[in-house]
């Protein structure tokens, strides 16, 4: 276990290089500049366009920038952010709690129906059951997220005004932030009303952002079932007279579920890159939405420091997800 | 019997989906929208987070409208609703003869606001006005660089430096700025966001406790609304400042809900999640007129869109082809086609609600035979190709330019002139037209204050040819030697004559074609009483009020 552990952790080095040159080559590659920003429409005097691309470091070559840029994120410094002069560490991990819950409500949300959607489609294989959770799921994963969520504002906010529009709670409440998960905070203030406002916001962000791993989960869920139900041990399970739901959810779903676990682990990655749209949208104040900001104002260390610190978060949990297969099926041991 | 017992599961399972796929629903619809708002909260759906609360530092609008706007004054300011000069934290001002030095008498009694770490033990006074100005001004002022990286934007792109000589204080409650030249508009540059009055106590407060970055962070401004919380990228809270020079403002709090997206603060507008709404768009005015909720306010944009020729290219340093090309535009089909009637055709530099405007100017007719007579005794009777560049965003003063290039080509056509379309990323498109790559290009300008100089010094200036700003890089003599003389005159109503002289010139060597000024929009609910739609773009709340 622990020699797996260190051969992945090795494969951080690359890892590393490799988003950090993706992440600095991308955003240079983008036209324009952090100072062509700030001069709009209006122009900007050559020598102070000059002494401002000084101030920013931009004036020397690039790989001279990608230099400087390494050696400050290995000394832990991932840069201040050109826009509000913070460093661009304290405003992740300001936002990062927020993009959190809400990929962790999402994730639930596509786990709670798209496993039973997926298990239900594969014992009532060829049924009218099984046609529509494929394709409601067919469906939901060609969905593009940006048309979805204005779809559900559309119809639940604004038509049955059963859901708030946007936003992580109610303006009305003023919750101090001590962890940065407005559930948890809420809690801790002991407001009830707030707690109801805040778990009301998480719903059509976490439906938008949940459907397509949903689809997927469901179509995976189903084949991997397909698969494992028509395997020997599961018809001498059924031989032995064992119950129905005991042979469906422990002999088949247990191994059915490696490579739906993969799959989960593949979708963190896609939750978080499908907040950048998602949080735009429901004025979510996540990382999706710093980001995008940070993209749109060529704020260079926002963008690199952001990829970076989400990438480590994705190498991280596809890494938990490894370890999980040995816990899941014991035949799998990382030796 | 398996075949029954599996049935009976099976349902079982079915009745478990079901209730699965329909609890979040419910649970919804018991949770309720929470669009119930404390008594006397207006809640302001806002279009981006600022970048900072120090007015001082930042150029963009969103900055501006949350922070100089609710928690600071100026010396003078803008009348809301129009370009004229008011009393503010300074409540007269005398201009020498020569235009040179201006003296201003300040308000006594003005109060600034309070925080957990600083409350002020002395009205507002000189001391504030000179170390609001050293700070930007003065490189040895200790706060000039407190904050790695910080520029004073606005304070630089207006040039103040080469403004103004000196700033003293003649006693508590006189300030005498003296210039270096004659500058007329430099009172309506007071009034931008930029010339805020800080306190120099609090700054002072917070170098001795050892966080001087705390007084750019948490500000004390002497504003109506006074600051409470910023949860970053989520919402601003401010409180009705009771101290404040021309009263409390009449709701009690005031909350920027902050909503990037326009269709997220339309539905938010609609179910009462707030009650004033930035920017809509241009798509969903029409439904929004017909809402019974809603109040659609419109006023006249302090902005122009044009298309400009670079007259340092051939056959654009000719201006019988600028102004042949100019004849070649319907520019009626483009006002009800692009900017679907929201706007008016423009025929000045300027727009009609700025003084100095002058109206005797006759536009360029749509004119066919006209134009290809021009073009021939240009030496160009069978036209020539061009490539004409299009705006590849929205802005304010030109909603689709994509749409308006289309049209101008299909005209153009008619006179033999092809023009091959041509775009380029937004950021990309601003740093090229500075280096003067463009032949023929679409553009446009939002006033900053309301003095006519501010359009015609950074567009048709010949300084900014330089800069990049004047994209037409037209350098007329006569014209600049008119704008540079009324910029030194003090009195406004010399100076208009000037500018009116100057746009005569302007129209008779068309740099530019003069498209169309847009009108802005603020959409409210019907239950704010009192907004005023402000001139230069701001979005001020002091004097509203809602009545349910």
């Amino acid at each position: 276990m622990l020699a797996f552990v260190l051969r992945r952790a090795a494969l951080i080095v690359p890892t590393f290089v490799g988003v950090t040159l993706l992440a600095f080559a991308l955003i240079h590659l983008i036209p324009g500049d952090p100072v062509e920003n700030l001069s709009g429409e209006r122009g900007m005097d050559p020598e102070r366009r000059a002494r401002l691309l000084h101030e920013f470091g931009l004036d020397k070559s690039l790989p001279q920038q990608y230099a400087e840029y390494v050696g400050q994120v290995l000394s832990g410094d991932l840069g201040t952010s050109l826009t509000t002069h913070e460093p661009v560490l304290a405003e992740f991990l300001t936002l990062f709690p927020a993009t959190i819950e809400l990929a962790f409500f999402a994730m639930m949300f596509a786990l709670l129906l798209g496993l039973p959607a997926g298990i239900v489609a594969a014992l009532k294989r060829n049924t009218v059951a099984d046609y529509a959770v494929m394709g409601v799921s067919l469906t939901g994963y060609s969905m593009p997220i940006f048309w979805w969520a204005l779809l559900l504002i559309l119809f639940f906010s604004v038509q049955l005004g059963w859901t708030p529009v946007s936003g992580r709670i109610s303006v009305e409440f003023d919750v101090p932030m001590a962890s940065g998960f407005m559930l948890l905070d809420t809690l801790r203030a002991g407001d009830w009303s707030a707690f109801r406002s805040a778990v009301s916001h998480l719903i059509l962000p976490s439906i938008a952002l949940g459907t397509i791993p949903l689809a997927v989960i469901a179509r995976m869920t189903r084949s991997s079932m397909l698969e494992v139900l028509r395997e020997d041990y599961v018809r001498t399970a059924r031989a032995k007279g064992l119950p129905y739901w005991e042979v469906v959810l422990v002999h088949a779903l247990r191994n059915a579920l490696i490579p739906v676990i993969t799959v989960i682990g593949l979708q963190v990655g896609l939750l978080l890159s499908g907040a950048i749209l998602t949080e735009t949208i429901f004025s979510w104040p996540g990382v999706g939405n710093w980001l995008i900001h940070g993209v749109q104002a060529r704020d260079y260390p926002v963008v690199q420091g952001g990829i970076l610190l989400v990438a480590a978060i994705v190498i991280s949990v596809n890494l938990i997800v490894d370890l999980l297969y040995g816990v899941v099926n014991p035949r799998i041991r990382h030796g | 019997m398996q075949n029954i017992s599996i049935s009976k599961r099976s349902r079982r399972l079915r009745t478990a989906l079901a209730v699965a796929l329909a609890a979040a629903l419910p649970l919804a619809a018991g949770l309720g929208a929470g669009s119930a708002q404390a008594k006397g909260t207006l809640v302001y759906c806002s279009e981006g987070s600022p970048e900072g609360f120090q007015p001082q530092f930042f150029s963009t609008g969103t900055t501006f409208d949350a922070v100089s706007v609710p928690m600071f004054n100026r010396l003078v300011e803008f009348d809301i609703g129009t370009t004229n000069l008011v009393p503010a934290l300074a409540e007269s001002w005398t201009v020498s003869p020569d235009g040179k030095i201006i003296t201003f008498k300040l308000r006594r009694g003005v109060k600034f606001h309070s925080n957990a770490n600083f409350k002020p033990t002395r009205d507002f006074n000189a001391d504030d006005v000179l170390f609001s100005w050293s700070r930007m001004a003065d490189d040895a002022n200790p706060f000039h660089k407190i904050t790695a990286g910080q520029t004073f934007a606005y304070f630089e792109d207006m040039g103040m430096k080469n403004i103004v000589d000196k700033v003293e204080k003649l006693d508590d409650a006189t300030v005498r700025f003296t210039l270096k030249r004659p500058e007329a508009p430099f009172l309506a540059d007071m009034a931008m966001d930029f010339a805020s009055m800080l306190s120099k106590e609090y700054f002072d407060a917070m170098l001795k406790k050892g966080t001087p970055n705390a007084a750019d962070v948490y500000p004390i401004g002497t504003g109506p609304f006074e600051f409470v919380s910023y949860q970053k990228d989520a919402t601003i809270r401010y409180k009705a400042f009771d101290g404040h020079f021309r009263g409390r403002p009449k709701v009690d709090a005031l909350v920027y809900s902050i909503t990037r997206d326009a269709t997220a603060r339309y539905a938010k507008l609609k179910t009462g999640e707030c009650q004033v709404m930035a920017f809509p768009k241009p798509a969903d005015l029409a439904e929004m007129k017909a809402d019974p909720a809603l109040n659609v306010l419109q006023k006249e944009g302090l902005n122009i869109g044009y298309i400009a020729f670079n007259t340092e290219k051939k056959p654009f340093d000719n201006k019988l082809v600028r102004q042949a090309l100019n004849m070649a535009i319907d520019k009626d089909s483009i006002l009800k086609s692009v900017y679907q009637g929201q706007g008016q055709v423009a025929k000045n530099p300027i727009p009609p609600i700025l003084w100095s405007y002058n109206n005797a100017i006759k536009d360029y007719a749509f004119d066919i035979a006209k134009a290809k007579e021009l073009l021939a005794k240009a030496g160009y009777p069978n036209g020539f190709e061009v490539d004409l560049w299009y705006l590849p965003v929205t802005r304010p003063y030109n909603p689709d330019g994509k749409r308006m290039a289309e049209l101008i080509q299909a005209d153009w056509e008619k006179i033999g002139v092809k023009a091959k379309l041509v775009t380029y990323e937004w950021a990309e498109y601003r740093k090229r037209s500075k280096t003067g790559e463009q032949s023929v290009m679409m553009f446009g300008w939002s006033g900053d204050n309301g003095d006519p100089d501010n359009f015609f010094v950074p567009l048709l200036g010949c300084e900014a040819v330089k800069g990049g700003g004047n994209v037409a890089r037209w350098c007329n003599k006569d014209f600049e030697a008119l704008i540079i003389k009324a910029a030194q005159t003090p009195k406004q109503a010399d100076r208009a004559k000037l500018y009116e002289q100057a746009q005569v010139i302007f129209k008779e060597e068309a740099p530019w074609i003069t498209v169309a000024h847009s009108i802005r929009f603020d959409p409210v609910r019907k239950e704010v009483k009192g907004y005023k739609m402000d001139a230069t773009a701001h979005h001020y709340f002091n004097s509203v009020e809602i009545v349910k």
